[in-house]
């Protein structure tokens, strides 16, 4: 048991970064082709953060060191202990922990547009942590463990009878990855009002961290994806990364059609869906238990 | 072996000789302070004596102790009617008629029972169980800490309010007062005894809150006054309902589990403990409690006042399960988390966000109670022991930055790191202590949230999950404030006083140890009050491999720092200005506008008053939660009858 945990923590640790950065590639290059551009090679995020650390870093001040090394840690450890089968709300916890480290590190630098992306990413965080708590809640209603050891090995899928809180969740994702419309806190173009946002002041051996760490947060919220499918079937694994795919071209697309929208509108639209489906869901679970 | 009645005896009588002493000393002295500090520690003594005999005994239904008390039931009785003078005469001398109403309709009908003997006799009037001990150690440690700060802050904050009119003594002399009183509540199984500590922390908390005498607190105070005394009435009908109706005196014969008709009183107390814990619609006292100096706040927000209420509930949990009581208790309770969590939002006072939060998180506190669960009293109690050690430093941190910046706005605490490095350290373990992962409160949420999933009560998970939600972005801005760096900004001078960190730095490592302590604590204070309340045992709420992996957290937080120090080394970075658009003006705070002028650059916190203003929210929400509690005692009281 204890072997087993720590075998995958070590797998996740070792493959995460590549799956990580290979899905970043494939959305860069997913996004490009619907906007009819070539594109970038898929393993162009290796290239970019290979070249992010052997630059010269730049800080602001010490502090910030601090906090992006502690956001990357945090999330790597939230990683291990959902791939490795812990607690799924202290897999939340332990998330929305590494989250704030990193809005910290952007609160330290005094910059203009780090704070304001600072404090948008803030707001994200207040519109999808409701979501992510109920994931871990709904799971403990259908198959009766908060532990990702139990779920994965259910007699029959999740998504049966959490549509809801897949919607839900697969809605949140778009706020959590910061993909358009929800980008508030950060922006891939660099001539945006918000510049970078979160990440403005933060440059080599730092950006390259923050880089890293939200190549394991994709992986690990593609992992959540997966679980609503998998079951003690072998087969169903099959199902979870093809479920897994189609969120993620889902998400790029969303992506590319849809404009920022304001932090308000994110804020209301984002509760209303939680609302909707999660919370209607969650009703209709607990009724019929 | 010292007899525990006679420490018991003690811990209620010497903080009012105490405060006795205290009054005579007038000026702030050396030997004020040293009496303080000395008498102060000598009850914290007693009382972690009382708790950690009580706790280990292993037996606690043995503590049970007088039953012939005609003495001090009749100093009861005068007390009571000298507490209904004072409100009188305070009330006549500053206009406000309507409390001497809220004053005599909750001690004379009392007064009549006890006067024509209709009240229950020889039952024991003092029960020291597991939940006793528990808040002795509350109110043992965390009130004499902030006693022996007040002696220091006091002292400060006379220096700056020179218009304020220096009655120190009669200020710290009312804070023993009221650890006299709580230390009696807890005590006390009688009714009749409870209720008359109840009125004195009552008229207590009024004669603190009305301390500057100003316009503005003597507003607050009454509100105060007059919405404790509501409470205090529903008390006394209860009170009477169970002398008089059902033939019981004691609190502890009425929490005895599935006896339908006790729900009456119960609910009676339960409205009654809503108004102390600040429940919507009943939490516009506590907010007005902050023109108080600091202490009061510190006292009234942690260890005491609002303890009261959420310990009354707790007791009351097990009559509360599976009642229309329970269910009401829960909403308001979740009700009230969320949304005082989101009028925490919307302010920047940095008080008034504590108080928000503590409004907030006794909400939390009162659905876990009212839920009934064994669960759901375990995530109550470690709330409340999480709560006090937290809101009661940071409190004490904000009253230290106000004396230092005259200011304790949240906005001003930009910089803080730079600005005043020790105690910015000490409110950021604070504030971490309030809503991080590997802390204590977080613990107590998760559990509150699996007892509410395992009780089924969706609302309550939905109120919990998008109150968690505004919870963190409130306190991660006022982390962000103050972990801001601020380049080419001067230490201000720290002038917190010594006696001020004598009771800061146990409170910080309170804690630290807390986390760690979790577990032990659970088995050894929290299970035991299970086998009281609900004569069941439960398994570990958070066990197993959840606590290694808390403590491997734990451990994370504080390495850190030190590996990020190692990851440093052999890279040589670069220092430099943050980001503004290459118009810079020489430091981070300064840009160069169009038209070559300096600006100041600065970036404020969010608030979002135009959606979450209390003049939008706060209307509605106390309305909202009056029906709810109207609807409570019409349907459970009006019912019975």
């Amino acid at each position: 048991m204890e072997i087993n945990f720590i075998i995958k923590a070590l797998l996740y640790l070792i493959l995460a970064p590549f799956i990580g950065g290979l899905l970043s590639g494939t959305d860069r290059l997913f996004a490009a082709r619907m906007q009819g551009r070539q594109g970038p090679p898929i393993i162009q995020p290796f290239y970019d953060v290979i070249k992010l650390l052997n630059k010269q870093t730049t800080v602001v001040n010490s502090i910030q060191v601090l906090f992006v090394t502690g956001y990357l840690i945090m999330t790597i450890f939230t990683g291990c202990l959902f791939f490795a089968g812990g607690d799924m709300l202290l897999v939340f916890f332990a998330l929305s922990m590494s989250e704030v480290l990193m809005v910290m590190a952007a609160f330290s630098t005094n910059g203009p547009y780090s704070i304001m992306g600072a404090q948008r990413e803030l707001l994200q965080m207040m519109c999808y942590e409701p979501m992510t708590l109920l994931v871990a809640i709904g799971f403990y209603y259908a198959q009766g463990s908060f532990m990702v050891n139990d779920l994965v090995v259910a007699p029959m899928p999740a998504i049966i009878k959490l549509p809801g809180f897949f919607i839900g969740f697969v809605f949140i994702l778009i706020i959590k990855l910061r993909k358009s419309p929800f980008d508030l806190s950060t922006s891939h173009h660099m001539h945006q009002e918000m510049v970078k946002g979160l990440t403005t002041d933060l440059s080599g051996n730092n950006l390259a961290f923050v880089e890293i760490a939200e190549w394991y947060d994709t992986v690990l919220m593609m992992g959540i994806v997966g679980m609503f499918f998998i079951t003690a079937n072998p087969i169903s694994r099959l199902w979870a990364i093809l479920a897994i795919a189609v969120v993620f071209f889902l998400i790029t697309l969303v992506d590319n059609v849809f404009p920022r929208v304001k932090y308000i509108t994110m804020l209301k639209v984002s509760w209303a869906v939680i609302l909707v489906f999660a919370g209607t869901n969650l009703l209709i679970l607990n009724v019929l238990k | 072996m010292i007899p525990i009645l006679n420490v018991v005896n003690f811990l209620i009588l010497f903080p009012f000789i105490m405060a006795i002493v205290i009054g005579l000393l007038k000026k702030a002295s050396p030997l004020r302070s040293a009496v303080i500090m000395i008498g102060g520690f000598t009850i914290m003594i007693a009382a972690i004596y009382v708790a950690v005999t009580v706790i280990t005994s292993g037996d606690t239904s043995q503590f049970v102790y007088l039953e012939e008390t005609h003495l001090p039931d009749t100093f009861v009785m005068a007390g009571e009617v000298f507490l209904m003078c004072v409100v009188c005469f305070l009330s006549i001398k500053y206009k406000k008629y309507y409390a001497i109403l809220f004053s005599l309709a909750g001690t004379l009908p009392v007064l009549w029972m006890d006067l024509t003997g209709r009240v229950v006799e020889g039952n024991t009037h003092i029960r020291i169980d597991t939940l006793a001990a528990v808040m002795y150690l509350i109110v043992g440690i965390v009130g004499i800490l902030i006693c022996i700060y007040a002696s220091g802050y006091m002292k400060d904050y006379h220096n700056h309010h020179t218009d304020v009119q220096d009655r120190s003594n009669y200020f710290l002399a009312l804070m023993f007062v009221f650890l006299g009183a709580m230390f009696g509540l807890i005590s006390s199984d009688n009714l009749g005894w409870i209720y008359f500590f109840w009125e004195i922390t009552s008229v207590c908390s009024f004669l603190m809150i009305g301390y500057t005498r100003t316009q503005e607190a003597v507003d607050n105070s009454f509100r105060a006054l007059w919405m404790n005394l509501l409470g205090g009435c529903g008390f006394a009908a209860g009170l009477m309902i169970c002398n008089m109706k059902f033939e019981i005196s004691n609190l502890s014969e009425l929490t005895v589990m599935g006896y339908a008709p006790y729900l009456v009183p119960a609910t009676l107390f339960a409205f009654a403990a809503l108004t102390k814990s600040a429940q919507f619609p009943f939490s516009r006292w506590l907010l007005g409690a902050m023109v108080a100096p600091t202490p009061s706040s510190a006292l009234l927000h942690s260890a005491t006042m609002v303890k009261i209420g959420v310990y009354m509930l707790i007791r009351l949990a097990p009559v509360m399960k599976d009642s229309l009581t329970g269910v009401m208790i829960t909403v308001i309770g979740g009700f009230t988390f969320f949304a005082a969590s989101l009028l925490a939002i919307t302010v920047s006072d940095g008080k008034k966000v504590l108080a928000y939060s503590t409004i907030s998180n006794l909400g939390l506190i009162t659905a876990c109670a009212g839920t009934g669960t064994t669960e759901g009293v375990w995530a109550a109690v470690m709330l409340v022991l999480f709560h006090a050690v937290s809101k009661s430093l940071l409190f004490q941190t904000v009253g230290d930055i106000e004396n230092c910046m005259h200011s304790r706005d949240i906005e001003d605490m930009h910089g803080l790191i730079i600005k005043l490095p020790r105690l910015a350290f000490i409110m950021i373990i604070g504030i971490c202590g309030m809503f991080m992962a590997p802390f204590g409160m977080l613990v107590s949420k998760w559990a509150a949230l699996k007892s509410f999933v395992d009780s089924g009560s969706v609302w309550l998970v939905i109120f919990l999950v998008f109150g968690s939600g505004s919870t963190l972005f409130y306190w991660a801005k006022w982390l962000g404030k103050i972990c801001t760096v601020i380049h080419q900004s001067f230490e201000l001078e720290d002038i917190t006083p010594r006696s001020e960190l004598v009771s800061i730095f146990p409170l910080t490592s309170l804690i630290i140890i807390m986390c760690f302590a979790f577990p032990w604590m659970s088995g050894h204070m929290i299970q035991p009050i299970l086998n009281e309340a609900f004569y069941t045992k439960i398994p570990d709420v958070i066990g197993g491999s959840d606590v290694i992996i808390m403590m491997i957290m734990v451990a994370m937080v504080f390495m850190i720092p030190i590996g990020s120090r190692f990851l440093s080394i052999g890279k040589n970075s670069k220092m430099t200005m943050s980001y503004v658009a290459g118009v810079n003006a020489g430091d981070d705070r300064h840009y160069i506008d169009s038209f070559g002028k300096e600006r100041a650059l600065y970036m404020s916190n969010w608030y979002m008053v135009d959606y979450f203003g209390e003049h939008k929210l706060l209307k509605p929400c106390i309305w909202v939660s009056a029906i709810l509690v109207a609807v409570m005692l019409i349907v459970v009281v009006g019912g019975a009858f």
